[in-house]
């Protein structure tokens, strides 16, 4: 017995350095650095104005409706009553687009990243990358000349066998509705969810998944133990951006749908949505009617906002997890 | 609850690189098997085959025979599923789920096999596995908390625990002390030592006196050139390997006169 020789000491018992990041390490500072620090200080600031000059221009084109008289408001109850429809019709078809994409996302990402062969997982990601290259314009036509058309048997039976249910009290017998809308968002966010998704899959790490393969988890088990945990956070964060895109999208809804008061009714004609109202109304609107489709986008901004920012909040938040071990 | 290995003539491949050529051993049950050689030589690659985890690498394969109590591994009618029920693993790093407490660590390999298991039984199930760890008086106060807040060898002990809740026959680890430090080092070699009363425990380890204090046979692995297959040279009791080794090359490895 003797000495362990040196190949003995394995690399993972000797954690590598932390990256030295601190810019004082050497007195000297170079020029390039100090363009290139200045350059994204200045695209920082950029952005923080442009966003406030929005802000504001929005604010104080809003102002006249938030001061009216509330009889001159488009329905004479103020904007309040006439904004609410439309934020819950934006959010409830932002949601049923959610609810419709997420599931095919995920299986789309999880197939992708676990189960084809890499070069089919490949060209099927390249497939639904292009997607998202699609002009919304084309998707709007297509859901308002194809697709809407096609649905109106489905809504049809919808109607028959679940029209207790208030969502599917009325089938439309043109099809433009608030679910077909709702079906083409589906379609238009599934890119961002599924790339999202993707990624988070294919970044399970490799130790997790063999250590529940080693248990004897068969593949599905695997995923369920290891890829689904891990990849949660960065699912909800696609997710919302996904949710974030369908909030804002204007074209799509604004042909497909045939626009009306709030109805809980999905298959039927009416609801609208801000970005729709605002598309259909504006190249019309004068005074206080322009101040009034203003106000609603201030709206529609600060929701996607939020929106957003949680978005990015759940995805920050995930590299604590990755970081676990 | 421990089988007997029989390999024979084992060769394992990478696609078309050939890592381990003609590997034939006989593992006994309740016994602690090591494994020593170079870095590359296919110590990990080897043990792999026995739980059939080689094969999850793209492009794995082998060839050859790997018997449990006389059943092959590898026959067409065997599930890897099943085999990877019976034959647990501890790796190199630890690796708990990050997203599960301590006691649904613990638990999750039962929980696959089986479905449904009342609180008091799996309560009573993941003491028994933690107190078999020897990590239960540390960690009984913090069952619900994250397993990856523990210390690395806890952490560690935390995947033993996962892989013996099961009731494997045999338990392979491959390296399990290199990344611990040396008093965890300690705690995993004497919970080693507990092991084998009821395991067949295979170990593949970088240190050699590691490999002294804890097993009863131990394997030297070594390959002529890299880029060329890994070969088992000799195979024998620790202390005939360690004070009396048939081969020069295992003579030259083990005193440290290595190339
Ligand atoms: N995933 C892999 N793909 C291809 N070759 C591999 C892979 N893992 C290990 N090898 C090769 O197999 C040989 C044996 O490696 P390994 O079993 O890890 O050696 P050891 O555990 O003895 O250090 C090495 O030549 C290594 O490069
Ligand atoms: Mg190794």
């Amino acid at each position: 017995m003797s000495t362990t020789p040196p190949s003995a000491r394995t690399p993972a018992a000797v954690p590598a350095p932390a990256p030295d990041r601190s810019p004082r390490r050497g007195q000297v500072r170079r020029p390039g650095d100090l363009v290139f620090s200045g350059a994204s200080l200045a695209s920082g600031l950029l952005i923080m104005a442009i966003l406030a000059g929005v802000a504001t221009f929005l604010l104080v084109q809003s102002l006249p409706v938030l001061t009216a008289d509330p009889g001159e408001v488009t329905g004479e109850a103020g904007f309040a009553a006439y904004v609410l429809p439309l934020i819950v019709g934006t959010v409830l078809a932002s949601v049923l687009a959610m609810a419709m994409a997420t599931p095919v996302a995920v299986g789309i990402a999880l197939f992708v990243s676990h189960y084809a062969p890499r070069r089919l997982g490949a060209s099927i990601g390249f497939v639904i990358d292009l997607l998202a290259a699609v002009p919304s314009v084309v998707f709007g036509m297509w859901g308002w000349q194809v697709l809407a058309p096609r649905l109106v048997p489905a809504f049809a039976w919808l109607e028959a066998n679940l029209g207790w249910v208030p969502l599917f009290a009325e089938g439309s017998n043109t099809g433009r509705t608030i679910a077909t809308a709702s079906l083409v968002l589906a379609v238009m966010i599934l890119p961002i969810i599924t790339a999202v998704s993707r990624e988070v899959f294919l970044q399970t790490p490799r130790l997790h998944e063999e250590a529940a393969l080693a248990l004897g988890a068969t593949k599905w088990e695997m995923i369920r133990t290891a890829v689904l945990p891990f990849g949660k956070p960065g699912v909800i964060g696609g997710t919302m951006l996904g949710l974030g895109r369908a909030l804002g999208e204007t074209m799509a809804v604004a042909i497909i749908l045939s626009t009306g008061g709030f109805t809980w009714n999905i298959i039927g004609p009416g609801n609208s949505t801000i970005p729709a109202e605002i598309a259909l109304n504006f190249p019309e609107a004068a005074g206080l009617r322009l101040s009034e489709l203003i106000a609603a986008g201030l709206v529609l901004f600060v929701i996607t906002l939020v929106v957003n920012l949680v978005a990015r909040y759940i995805v920050e938040k995930r590299s604590e997890f990755s970081g676990a071990n | 609850m421990s089988k007997r290995i029989d390999v024979n003539d084992l060769n394992i491949f990478y696609g078309k690189f050939h890592a381990v050529q003609n590997v034939s051993m006989t593992i006994e049950p309740k016994s602690v098997t090591a494994f020593i050689g170079p870095s590359g030589c296919g110590k990990s690659t080897f043990l792999r085959t026995l739980n059939r985890m080689h094969e999850v690498i793209p492009g794995g394969r082998v060839e050859g025979e790997v018997l449990m109590d006389g059943r092959d591994l590898y026959s067409k009618e065997v599930d890897p599923v099943d085999v990877r029920r019976e034959v647990g693993m501890v790796f190199q790093r630890p690796n708990p789920f990050p997203t599960m407490s301590i006691k649904e660590n613990v638990l999750a390999g039962v929980r696959l096999n089986s479905r449904r298991m009342s609180h008091s039984a799996a309560d009573e199930l993941a003491e028994r596995a933690l107190r078999d760890a020897n990590l239960w008086n540390e960690v009984k106060d913090r069952l619900d908390k994250p397993g990856s807040g523990l210390s690395g060898g806890q952490q560690q002990r935390l995947c033993i625990a996962r892989a013996i809740a099961v009731q494997p026959e045999v338990i392979l680890m491959d390296e399990p002390c290199s990344a611990l430090d040396p008093i965890s080092t300690l705690a995993i070699e004497d919970l080693i030592e507990q092991l084998k009363e009821d395991y067949t425990v295979v170990i593949v380890t970088h240190n050699m006196q590691q490999a002294a204090r804890v097993s009863d046979r131990t394997g030297f692995f070594n390959l002529e050139a890299t880029g060329r297959p890994g070969r088992l040279v000799e195979m024998d009791d620790t202390q005939k390997i360690f004070n009396n080794p048939a081969q020069q090359s295992t003579e030259d490895y083990i005193s440290g006169r290595f190339g």
